[in-house]
């Protein structure tokens, strides 16, 4: 494969907790072309977030390297705009300001007043939160505040999208709506997209290529699978898909046979228990950084 | 969108809320009334056994009388200088039809201040100091926040500095003021800013403490956005730091405040500075039958307004805080 657009090369990460290291990351490799949709699934704890906030800059890998269109990341910025989980809106700005504050800062230079006016209400638009340009996160629903977090994002015109298991708060119904609305607008738009879930039905869904990461410690990329169903993708049709069908069965295969939540298998249980509390999305935290970059800033 | 729905049972919530509301309206009310006039029968009750050198203790009666003569002093007091002002304009005037070229002199009217101009300076005093301290605690209380080598250089200073009483600084400022503040036309007098740099040396550390803890504690998340959209440092302290940190910010200003009210007095009645402290030192001092009662009338309003203040300060916090759920109180 080509994939000179997004290079993660040997990268590997150890943080310094209290004197002891922990080797959180070793020698993930993966290269994405432009315009391509990857998910990156497994375990909780497994460093699926690291390798995200690898890319988005916000944590220095030890060893290895990112490059964006061959220029190396070592520093968050705009062209590479991550959604996070809890949506991370600013409670005291309305949706629109919220989107505005990127806007603002990407576009100071290149667009006019009237000119950012209209990207903002028209990202908004898109993820269908036009309606709701003035009311406070406070104000709106979990979906709805995810919409914006998107929007947020698209507006900033990323050159890769990163998506932190950005549905995975949210209740199945609309769940399934902002997949739907993702397909659409990555359909539209063409991003680059490397999304983080638990979610294997997502994952099979949504991607070009699924990455399996093993457990950790020192946990690294087990297995890619490509997904080459046809777009535009119907969940419904694809239900009864026979190879829809068996891509998430090897999905599955190797979360549950081949690497077992080691909490799980410690546990003894002879069926794990399914991979997805859809009531309650485990408090994630895949980097055990804990606040450690918060005060970095 | 099935997200919509999610709106109603917030506002079912508000309505619940209103309709306590109003049926505590009485409550609220009535309840509070109770309180005052068991506290007023109290106070009348136990004044009637206290026989001090001057005289009994005052009664609500008593001192709802020196309300009175308080207010009369002070309205005699400002009759006397809209006189005296009247006769210097009309002596001015005759001079200046004598000899269009005479000389005029202008002289301030210098009486007693009343009660209510203690009052004022007190204000404009508390005021003064509150506002130096917070011009220092608030963009400190951020680097500190932000900062955390800073916060740890910090910390010891703001430890030991913290529980110092503010009479024990009242001399050092009284002559570090007397030896560096020696213009000819002084703006303020050297009273006034003795009384509010002491002020604000105590105003300085809830404020400095409470913005320190609220800007470290911003959401993780959020300081990542705005690492994500590469904000500049003034930006990301005005679109997130700040706004972030204002409920905690104006904790810390609510109790400088009324840290600062509660010093001010104290201070006044030290130093002799001109204030609501002075007034209820010079009272004691004076000594005649009337002066219990007077000082307890400073008592009440010391008190009403060290509650006012409190209350004004959480309108503004309604005011300006973002999150519009929040019970404050």
């Amino acid at each position: 494969m080509a994939g000179k657009y997004l290079d993660i090369t040997g990268v590997g990460i150890e943080f310094n907790t209290g004197g002891t290291k922990f080797r959180a990351l070793q020698n993930v490799n993966l290269k994405m072309e432009k315009g391509e949709f990857v998910s990156l699934i497994g375990h909780s704890g497994c460093g699926k977030s690291t390798v995200l906030n690898i890319v988005a800059g916000l944590l220095r890998a030890t060893e290895g390297g990112v490059a964006l269109e061959g220029r190396e990341v070592d520093e968050p910025g705009p062209d590479r705009a991550v959604v996070f989980q809890n949506h991370s809106l600013m409670p005291w700005l309305t949706v629109y300001e919220n989107v505005e504050l990127a806007v603002n800062q990407v576009f100071r230079k290149t667009k006019s007043r009237a000119e950012r006016r209209e990207w903002i209400e028209h990202n908004l638009k898109l993820v269908n939160m036009d309606h709701a340009m003035n009311k406070l996160p406070g104000e709106i629903s979990g979906g709805m505040k995810q919409r914006v977090g998107i929007a947020r994002c698209l507006a900033m015109q990323p050159k890769v999208l990163l998506m932190d298991e950005p549905f995975g708060a949210l209740d199945a119904l609309t769940r399934a709506q902002l997949q739907d609305s993702l397909m659409r607008i990555q359909a539209e738009l063409g991003n680059t997209v490397i999304m983080i879930t638990h979610d294997v039905d997502e994952a099979v869904l949504l991607s070009d290529r699924i990455v399996m990461m093993t457990n950790g410690p020192a946990a690294t990329i087990g297995e890619i699978l490509q997904i080459d169903l046809p777009r535009p993708r119907d969940r419904l049709e694809l239900a009864e898909d026979p190879d829809f069908v068996h891509l998430r069965q090897q999905v599955l295969e190797f979360l549950y046979a081949k690497h077992v939540n080691p909490d799980t298998k410690a546990r003894g249980e002879a069926k794990p228990a399914p991979l997805r509390d859809a009531s309650a999305p485990a408090p994630d935290d895949d980097s055990p950084s804990g606040g450690a970059d918060t005060q970095a800033a | 969108m099935s997200d919509a729905a999610a709106l109603r049972p917030d506002d079912r919530y508000r309505q619940m809320i209103s309709g306590i509301s109003s049926k505590t309206f009485l409550e609220g009310l009535v309840l509070p009334a109770i309180g005052i006039f068991a506290f007023l029968m109290l106070w009348q009750f136990a004044a009637n056994r206290i026989d001090t050198s001057l005289g009994q203790f005052p009664g609500p009666v008593q001192v709802w009388e020196q309300v009175q003569n308080l207010a009369d002093e002070h309205q005699r007091e400002r009759q006397k200088e809209t006189e005296f002002n009247q006769r210097q304009e009309e002596r001015n005037a005759k001079k200046l039809e004598k000899n269009p070229d005479a000389e005029i002199k202008w002289r301030d009217y210098t009486g007693k201040p009343t009660f209510i101009d203690q009052i004022r300076t007190s204000l404009w005093t508390v005021a003064a100091g509150f506002l130096i301290a917070n011009l220092i605690a608030i963009p400190l209380g951020i680097v500190c926040g932000l900062s955390a080598g800073m916060y740890k250089a910090m910390n010891p200073i703001i430890q030991v500095f913290k529980p110092v009483s503010p009479l024990a600084w009242l001399p050092l400022v009284t002559m570090v003021v007397s030896a560096s503040y020696t213009t000819e036309d002084p703006m303020f007098d050297k009273s006034f800013l003795n009384s509010a740099i002491t002020v604000s040396l105590c105003c300085l550390w809830p404020t400095l403490i409470n913005t320190t803890v609220g800007v470290a504690g911003i959401d993780r998340d959020l300081v990542n956005v705005s690492r994500v959209m590469a904000l500049p440092w003034f930006t990301h302290i005005r679109k997130i730091v700040i706004p972030a940190a204002i409920p905690m910010i104006f904790t810390g200003l609510r109790l400088s405040l009324a840290t600062g009210w509660m010093v001010l007095i104290a201070a006044e009645m030290l130093a002799q500075n001109p204030g609501l402290g002075k007034f209820v030192w010079d009272e004691f001092q004076n000594g005649s039958s009337d002066s219990l009662g007077r000082i307890m009338v400073a008592v009440l309003v010391i008190g009403f307004i060290g509650f006012a203040l409190d209350k004004l300060m959480l309108t503004l916090q309604k005011r300006v805080t973002w999150d519009k759920n929040a019970v404050l109180r």
